[in-house]
C-alpha cells in the first residue's frame, strides 16, 4: 500500500483522478450535510444548536489525526532518513490546520448559545490552541528554512513536540475539570450518542477524510515536482 | 536489518522522547491548580488557606428543586452528590442553565458555604439524543 505513495505513483495521478475524488466529495458532504441539517432530530437539552457538532467533531478529530501523521513521519523521517517522508508531511500541514481553524471558529459558535460564552481558557481549548501554534510554527519552518536538510530537522522536531500534546488534548476533559464536556464516543463503552446524530457525524467525517485526501495529494503532487527541480537545479 | 547508526538514533530519539513526556507531566502536575477550570464543592470544602477576595470558579450539578427566583436576582444548590455550595447570581443566564445539569459560575466565595457570581456559565454533558428518547428514558425510570 505504501507503494502507491512513491513519487512516480502520485505524479501520475491524472485530472480525472481527482475529478473523481471531488465528485466523491461533493456527494458524500452533501448527504451528510442534509442528514445532519434536516433528517436528525435536535438534541433533547440542546436544540438545533447540537448541529454545529457534524461540522465540530470531525474537523477536531482530523486536525489532531493530520498532525499525529506529521508527528509519526517526523519521527520516522529522523530515523530511516526516508526522503518522501517529510515531503508527506509537510503536505498535510496546511490542511490539517485549516481544520483547526474550522474547529475553534465551529467550537466557539456552539459554545455561545451552549455555555453562554464564545471562549473560555479551559485545559481543552487551550491544549488545542497550543496544537494550531505547533501547526503554525511546523509550517513557517518549511517556508522560511531554505535549507532542505536543516529544515527537515528543525520541523521534525516541532513535529514530534506537537504530537505530545495530542494525548493531553484527548484527554484534557478527564484529567482536569473543564467546560468543554467529555467524549461522547469513546473506544471502552458504547457511544453516549443517539445513533440518529451517529449517522450523519460518520457520514460528514468520511466527507472530510475525502477532503482531506484530495489536498494532501494536490500539494503532494507539487512538492515532489518542486524537490525534484530543485534537484535539478543543483545538478547542473 | 537496521543500520548502526538508525539504531543509535531510536537510542537516542527514546531517550530524549522520555524525558520530554517527565518534563511535560511534572510541569503539568504542579500547574494542576491553575489548569482545572473549576472546583467542586467538595475540593472547596476541603481546601485549606482558601482565599475569599480571588475570583474562583464553582463548578457541579444544579440540585433539583434548588432554584429560587426574585425579580432581580437568582439563587440556587451547586451541588457534586456529596457537598453543596449555594451560589447568588443576578444577571442573565445562559439558556441551557436548568435543574440537574451541569453548571459553571464565576465569582468570590463568601464563606465556604455561600458562593457569590458574577457569571454563570451553562455545562453540557457528553449525552445527545433526540428529545422523544429522552422522554422515553424518563417514562422508563419512573
Amino acid at each position: 500500500m505504501f507503494k502507491n505513495f512513491f513519487p512516480n505513483k502520485i505524479l501520475s495521478l491524472g485530472d480525472n483522478f481527482f475529478l473523481i475524488l471531488v465528485i466523491l466529495l461533493v456527494s458524500v458532504i452533501l448527504v451528510g450535510l442534509i442528514y445532519a441539517l434536516f433528517i436528525s432530530p435536535p438534541d433533547y437539552v440542546q436544540g438545533d444548536s447540537v448541529r454545529i457538532m457534524y461540522v465540530h467533531v470531525p474537523a477536531s478529530l482530523l486536525t489532531l489525526a493530520c498532525f499525529g501523521f506529521i508527528g509519526t513521519a517526523s519521527i520516522c523521517t529522523l530515523i530511516f532518513k526516508i526522503k518522501i517522508l517529510p515531503l508527506m508531511a509537510k503536505s498535510l500541514a496546511p490542511v490539517g490546520f485549516l481544520f483547526g481553524i474550522i474547529s475553534i471558529v465551529t467550537g466557539s459558535l456552539w459554545g455561545k448559545p451552549t455555555w453562554g460564552i464564545w471562549w473560555v481558557w479551559d485545559a481543552r481549548l487551550t491544549s488545542m490552541t497550543i496544537l494550531l501554534l505547533f501547526y503554525l510554527a511546523y509550517m513557517a519552518v518549511w517556508k522560511y528554512v531554505d535549507n532542505f536538510e536543516k529544515a527537515n530537522k528543525i520541523s521534525s522536531v516541532i513535529g514530534i513536540l506537537g504530537t505530545l500534546n495530542l494525548p493531553v488534548i484527548k484527554y484534557s476533559v478527564d484529567w482536569w475539570s473543564t467546560l468543554h464536556q467529555t467524549s461522547s464516543i469513546t473506544l471502552t463503552s458504547a457511544p453516549r450518542i443517539h445513533y440518529t446524530m451517529l449517522i450523519p457525524l460518520i457520514i460528514m467525517l468520511i466527507g472530510m477524510i475525502i477532503y482531506v485526501l484530495i489536498i494532501f495529494l494536490m500539494k503532494y503532487k507539487s512538492e515532489i515536482i518542486k524537490f525534484k527541480l530543485d534537484r535539478k537545479k543543483k545538478e547542473n | 536489518m537496521l543500520s548502526k547508526k538508525a539504531r543509535s538514533r531510536i537510542v537516542v530519539l527514546t531517550f530524549l522522547l522520555v524525558a520530554a513526556i517527565v518534563v511535560i507531566f511534572v510541569v503539568l502536575k504542579s500547574l494542576e491548580e491553575n489548569i482545572v477550570y473549576f472546583f467542586s464543592p467538595t475540593e472547596i470544602y476541603n481546601k485549606e488557606n482558601i482565599s475569599f477576595n480571588k475570583k474562583i470558579r464553582v463548578g457541579g450539578l444544579v440540585k433539583e428543586g434548588s432554584i429560587t427566583k426574585n425579580q432581580t436576582s437568582v439563587k440556587f444548590i451547586v451541588t457534586d452528590l456529596n457537598n453543596e455550595i449555594i451560589v447568588s447570581y443576578s444577571g442573565s443566564l445562559p439558556n441551557l442553565f436548568s435543574e440537574g445539569k451541569g453548571v459553571v459560575a464565576e465569582g468570590k466565595l463568601k464563606d465556604k458555604k455561600y458562593f457569590i457570581a458574577d457569571r454563570i456559565l451553562a455545562k453540557h454533558d457528553e449525552n445527545y439524543m433526540p428529545p422523544e428518547v429522552s422522554k422515553a428514558l424518563e417514562k422508563a425510570k419512573n
